[in-house]
């Protein structure tokens, strides 16, 4: 028999999520976008976010807000993953697949540096 | 694409573009007809006859960014494929509705999928959206609705990792135990 999930977790959860929230300074927050569309969605793009999502569940990671988007208009680049750290520019990566998005968490949200190899510049 | 669960994505995302705030999505596997029939229903803002008539096109977009839309045509053809019906429904400023049966015993229909990860990215990815799912094999149902969970967050962002974590582990068992239960019954 299946744990049944409550709401009372959750308000645990949140009450939680609250006080490791005040203990931080509101520095802004990380975002994480990846494209959604058809094209992205046949190349990929779902298995790209949910290791994006499954890599911030297992590290443990606050304050980034994800983001999936309709089409970005780069066909031929999809999977597509932005990121914007607070403060900074948006930055593009093209033809992400799961283990490039660890990557871009570990050393782009994590450790706030860019990876150029993987980046579409426009 | 290789799974429903894809097709139920790309559909969705149609319906976040139609500015949709609340959208539901239904999966009934029903074995004594031998049917599976999905159904994305949305409050988006709809579309007139003409529009609604030349959707199944492949060369009709509402999207500027590119001339070719795609996703209907693809839900169509896979539920013609396997002696399904593929139907849709609109009105200007109410809504859509996209609903494909298939055989469900049919050789080419190909599998649901990842259900759990394509209801994670629509959660997690679009907060501002109610999302409804339902999942009924059979005679059992699991029915999810993000509104009272929202409601108990009040404020705290549905991609805290516990937060993600409870959402994740919720469908995931629900959708196992609607499973299970017809499993068990055989």
């Amino acid at each position: 028999m299946a744990t049944v999930k409550s709401l009372d977790d959750l308000k645990r959860i949140r009450e939680e999520a609250l006080k490791k929230q005040q203990l931080k300074e509101t520095s802004g927050k990380t975002e994480v976008i990846v494209g959604m569309g058809t094209v992205g969605i046949a190349a990929g793009a779902r298995e790209t976010l949910k290791a994006i999502m499954d890599m911030i569940e297992s590290e443990n990671l606050s304050d980034i807000i994800i983001r999936q988007t309709g089409n970005i208009g780069l066909d031929s680049f999809e999977p597509i993953v932005q990121v914007v750290l607070p403060g900074e520019e948006k930055v593009t990566y093209g033809k992400v697949n799961p283990e490039m998005a660890r990557q871009i968490i570990k050393e782009h949200i994590v450790g706030g540096k860019i990876i150029v190899e993987y980046q579409i510049k426009g | 694409m290789r799974e429903l669960a894809l097709h139920i994505l790309d559909i969705a995302e149609n319906s976040i573009s139609a500015g949709a705030d609340q959208i539901r999505i239904s999966i009934i596997e029903n074995n004594h007809d031998d049917l599976l029939s999905i159904t994305i229903e949305d409050n988006g803002k709809g579309m007139d006859a003409e529009i609604l008539h030349s959707i199944t096109d492949p060369f009709v977009t509402s999207r500027t960014t590119r001339q070719v839309g795609l996703g209907i045509p693809f839900f169509k053809a896979a539920a013609e494929a396997c002696e399904g019906i593929f139907q849709i429904e609109s009105e200007v400023g109410a809504g859509t509705k996209v609903e494909a049966v298939f055989k469900h015993s049919h050789i080419d229909r190909m599998p649901i999928g990842d259900i759990s990860s394509t209801l994670q990215t629509l959660i997690i990815g679009t907060p501002e959206i109610n999302w409804v799912f339902e999942y009924i094999v059979d005679q059992n149902r699991f029915a999810f609705d993000d509104h009272p969970i929202k409601e108990t967050l009040d404020g705290v962002p549905l991609s805290e990792p516990t937060v993600m974590k409870f959402i994740r582990e919720m469908i995931a068992e629900g959708i196992q135990d609607v499973r299970q239960k017809v499993s068990s019954a055989i």
